[in-house]
C-alpha cells in the first residue's frame, strides 16, 4: 500500500476488518431472521403433523372441540376468500386502471393515492369495527358470511390497487401509442393490449390478497366468523367458521386445554399450509411469466 | 352506441377509482357516528340512581369516586371533602341486611320504603338503587348525575368498562400499553430489520436476495394468529422460565412476537430506499478510496434517511395495530405499565377482546367505538405524515437533478 498521504500504515487493514466485521454481522442478522422463519413454521409442522388424518380435515368438531376435525372451519374460509374476491378483484382492478390509464389531474391521483396508501394503513381490527357498524347493523346482514366478505374484501383493496397499478406502469408507453395509431379507442387499447400484458402481475397480486384474506382474524370476528358450528353454512347470510379464529378459539378459550392444544397445532398447520401454497403460486406465476418475457 | 358503453365503463373505472377515498369517508363516518353517543352517557348506570342522606353535604361525585367508594378505597366522608362520618355503602342485594322479609313484605312491595328509611336514618349511607324504587316523597337526596365527560375518558386511568355503578373509561393504560409495547417492539426489530435491508441491496449476491426475498414475504404472509399462536405456546412459557415469574403473559412476549411481525415492513421498505441511491453517489465514494462498507454507512445510509425513518414509522403504525398475536400473548391487564415484564394491555386488543360482550349502543360499547377512533386517528396521521414526507423527498431529488 502507497502510504505517501498521511493515512497511519495500517489503515488499509484496519479499514478492511471492520468491513468484514460489518458484513459477517449483517449476513448473521439475515440469516437469524431465516432461522426465526423456519422455527416457527418447523415447530408447527413438527407438533401439527401428527394430528393431521382424514378425519381431522373431513371431519366436524366434536366433543367440545376435543375431537373430530375442521372440515367447517377449512370450508368457511374458502367460503370467505371466495367472496372477499367477488368483491374486490374487480373493483380492485378497475381502480388500478383508472389511477394508471384515466386519470390525469395531478392532485387528484396524488388524494387517491394517499388515500389508497391510508386505506392499508388501517388496522384490521378498525375494518373489523366498521364491517359490523355498516354491514352487520346499518345493513342489518347480521353476522353472515356476506358481511365478512365484504369486511375482507374493502381491507384487500389497496394490495390489489397497488398491484395492478405497478403491473400497468411498468407496461411501456409505445404499446399504447400503437394501439392508439391503429385506430383503436382507449377502451379497447385497454381490453386488448393493457391488461393481457399485465395480467401475470396482477394475477400474482390477486393471490397475495388471497393469502392476506385467509389469515385474518380481527376483521371476522364481530362480522361472521362462529365460536362453533357443526354442519357447513347454508346460504351467505349464515355464519360460518374460519381457520384463523377457530385456531384463536382452540388456543385461547375452552374447557380442555390439554386436548385442545393438538387440535390447535393441527388447524394452525392446515392454516399455514393455505398459506405456503399460495405464495409458492404466486412465487412460481411470477418466475414463470418473467422467463417467458425474458425469451420474447 | 359503442360510445354510450365506452363512457359507462369509463365512468364505472372513475367510480373504482375513488373508492378507497369513499370507503375512508365512510370508515370516519361510521366510527364517529356509532363512538358518537359516548359523552352523552351517564356517568351511573342508566336506570339507577345513587342516593346519599340529606344531611350530607356533598351534592356530586366523579366517576372515579363513586368507582372507589363502591370499592370501600375510601371509608370516610371527609376522605372526599365531606364531614367526618363513616361511608355506608348500600345496594339493593344487602337490602335483606337491614330489613326482615316481613318489612320487605310478600312480594318485595315495600321496597321502595324501606330504602327510603335506610337512606333518610343512616347519616354515612350512599345508596346504589335502581331508580323506579325513588319517589316522590323520598327522603334523602340524590346526586346530580353528569355525563360522561372528555377528560375523564382521555385522562382517565382506570379502565373498568364493567363496573357497576360508575364504569370506568380512562384511555390512559390503553394508550400506554399499546405505545409501550410498540416502541420495544420497534427497538427490538430496528437492528435487524436495518442490518437485512442493508444486507440484501448492498452485501448480498444476487443468488442470496432471491433467496431472502421469497423467505422475508412469507414471513410477512404469515397470519398474526399464527404468530400469537407461536408466541403462546413457545415465547411466553420461555419469558416465564426465563424471568422466573408468576405468568409469562407480559409486554416482553408482545414486543418480541410484534417485533418479528415488524421485521417484514421494516426491511422492505428501507431496502426499497437503499436500493434508490443513485450509482454516482456510490461509484463517487469508491473512487475516493472508500471501502464499500464505509461507503454504506457515509453515503448510502444517510442518503436513505428517509425512507428508513419512513420505514421505521410504518412499522410503528403496523405495532400499534397489530390485534390478534397481542391479544393471545400480552395478558391483557389494564394497568398502566411500569415495566416490560408485566401483563398490560393495548388498544386493538381490548376491542377484539370486549366488543363480543358489550351490549350493542351502550356506553361500554361506545367506548370501544372510541377506542377505534384513537386507533385511526393515530395510523391515519402516521400514514399521511409518511406520505407526505416521502412525495417531499421525491419532489426536492426531482429538483435537483
Amino acid at each position: 500500500m502507497n502510504n505517501k498521504i498521511s493515512f497511519p500504515s495500517n489503515y488499509g487493514k484496519r479499514k478492511r476488518r471492520s468491513q468484514n466485521l460489518a458484513f459477517y454481522i449483517f449476513s448473521a442478522f439475515s440469516y437469524f431472521i431465516v432461522l426465526i422463519l423456519f422455527i416457527i413454521l418447523g415447530f408447527i409442522i413438527y407438533k401439527g403433523i401428527g394430528v393431521i388424518s382424514f378425519n381431522f380435515i373431513f371431519g366436524s368438531p366434536e366433543n367440545g372441540m376435543t375431537e373430530g376435525g375442521i372440515w367447517p372451519a377449512i370450508v368457511g374460509t374458502f367460503y370467505l376468500m371466495i367472496g372477499s374476491a367477488i368483491f374486490s378483484f374487480p373493483i380492485g382492478i378497475m381502480s388500478g386502471i383508472y389511477m394508471n390509464e384515466y386519470a390525469s389531474n395531478g392532485t387528484v391521483v396524488k388524494i387517491i393515492r394517499v388515500m389508497t396508501n391510508n386505506l392499508s394503513g388501517i388496522p384490521s381490527i378498525v375494518f373489523g369495527l366498521f364491517g359490523m357498524a355498516l354491514f352487520v347493523k346499518y345493513l342489518d346482514f347480521g353476522d353472515s358470511i356476506l358481511a365478512g366478505s365484504l369486511t375482507l374484501g374493502l381491507l384487500s383493496l389497496p394490495l390489489i390497487i397497488r398491484t395492478t397499478e405497478e403491473a400497468l406502469k411498468a407496461i411501456p408507453d409505445s404499446f399504447r401509442e400503437g394501439s392508439r395509431a391503429l385506430g383503436a379507442s382507449r377502451l379497447q387499447t385497454i381490453w386488448h393490449v393493457i391488461l393481457p400484458m399485465g395480467l401475470p402481475n396482477i394475477m400474482t397480486g390477486l393471490i397475495l390478497a388471497l393469502g392476506r384474506v385467509s389469515g385474518e382474524t380481527a376483521p371476522i370476528l364481530f362480522t361472521c366468523a362462529a365460536y362453533f358450528l357443526p354442519h357447513l353454512p347454508g346460504s351467505i347470510f349464515d355464519q360460518c367458521m374460519a381457520l384463523p379464529y377457530h385456531l384463536y378459539v382452540l388456543a385461547t378459550s375452552g374447557t380442555d386445554m390439554e386436548k385442545q392444544l393438538p387440535m390447535a397445532y393441527g388447524t394452525a398447520l392446515v392454516l399455514i399450509v393455505i398459506i405456503l401454497i399460495i405464495n409458492i403460486i404466486a412465487n412460481l406465476l411470477r418466475k414463470y411469466f418473467s422467463n417467458k418475457a425474458k425469451m420474447n | 352506441m359503442r360510445r354510450v358503453y365506452e363512457l359507462i365503463v369509463e365512468w364505472m373505472l372513475k367510480f373504482s377509482g375513488y373508492i378507497t377515498s369513499f370507503v375512508i369517508i365512510l370508515i370516519i363516518l361510521f366510527l364517529f357516528f356509532e363512538a358518537g353517543g359516548l359523552f352523552k352517557n351517564k356517568e351511573i348506570e342508566e336506570g339507577y340512581v345513587i342516593a346519599v342522606n340529606k344531611s350530607n353535604p356533598i351534592n356530586v361525585l366523579n366517576a372515579e369516586q363513586i368507582k372507589n367508594i363502591f370499592d370501600e378505597e375510601y371509608l370516610n366522608w371527609n376522605q372526599l371533602g365531606g364531614r367526618d362520618e363513616k361511608i355506608v355503602v348500600f345496594r339493593l342485594e344487602s337490602i335483606d341486611k337491614y330489613f326482615t322479609k316481613e318489612e320487605l313484605g310478600e312480594n318485595y312491595e315495600h321496597v321502595d320504603k324501606c330504602i327510603d328509611k335506610v337512606v333518610a336514618e343512616k347519616k354515612g349511607i350512599i345508596a346504589f338503587v335502581p331508580s323506579q324504587f325513588i319517589t316522590d316523597k323520598f327522603h334523602g337526596k340524590l346526586l346530580d348525575d353528569k355525563n360522561i365527560n372528555f377528560d375523564e375518558v382521555f385522562l382517565g386511568k382506570e379502565w373498568f368498562p364493567t363496573a357497576t355503578p360508575s364504569a370506568q373509561f380512562g384511555f390512559i393504560p390503553l394508550i400506554t400499553g399499546t405505545l409501550w409495547v410498540s416502541f420495544f417492539a420497534i427497538l427490538f426489530s430496528l437492528p435487524f430489520g436495518l442490518s437485512v435491508a442493508v444486507y440484501m441491496s448492498e452485501v448480498a449476491s444476487h443468488r442470496v436476495r432471491n433467496f431472502l426475498k421469497p423467505i422475508i414475504e412469507l414471513l410477512n404472509g404469515i397470519p398474526s394468529v399464527v404468530f400469537g399462536f407461536f408466541g403462546l405456546v413457545v415465547i411466553v412459557p420461555l419469558i416465564q422460565e426465563l424471568f422466573n415469574l408468576p405468568v409469562g403473559e407480559s409486554g416482553l412476549a408482545g414486543s418480541i412476537v410484534l417485533a418479528i411481525m415488524a421485521l417484514p415492513t421494516i426491511i422492505t421498505i428501507s431496502e426499497d430506499s437503499l436500493r434508490n441511491c443513485p450509482r454516482s453517489m456510490r461509484e463517487a465514494s469508491l473512487a475516493l478510496g472508500a471501502t464499500k462498507w464505509q461507503t454504506i454507512y457515509k453515503v448510502v445510509i444517510p442518503f436513505s434517511m428517509s425512507g428508513i425513518t419512513s420505514a421505521v414509522v410504518l412499522g410503528i403504525g403496523r405495532a400499534i395495530g397489530e390485534t390478534m398475536a397481542v391479544l393471545m400473548v400480552t395478558g391483557n391487564a389494564a394497568v398502566i405499565p411500569s415495566s416490560l415484564l408485566e401483563p398490560l394491555r393495548t388498544i386493538p386488543a381490548t376491542i377484539a377482546a370486549e366488543l363480543g360482550e358489550a351490549p350493542a349502543g351502550g356506553a361500554h360499547y361506545q367506548a370501544l367505538f372510541m377506542l377505534g377512533v384513537v386507533l385511526f386517528v393515530i395510523t391515519f396521521v402516521i400514514n399521511t405524515t409518511v406520505e407526505f414526507v416521502t412525495s417531499r423527498m421525491s419532489f426536492n431529488r426531482k429538483l435537483k437533478n
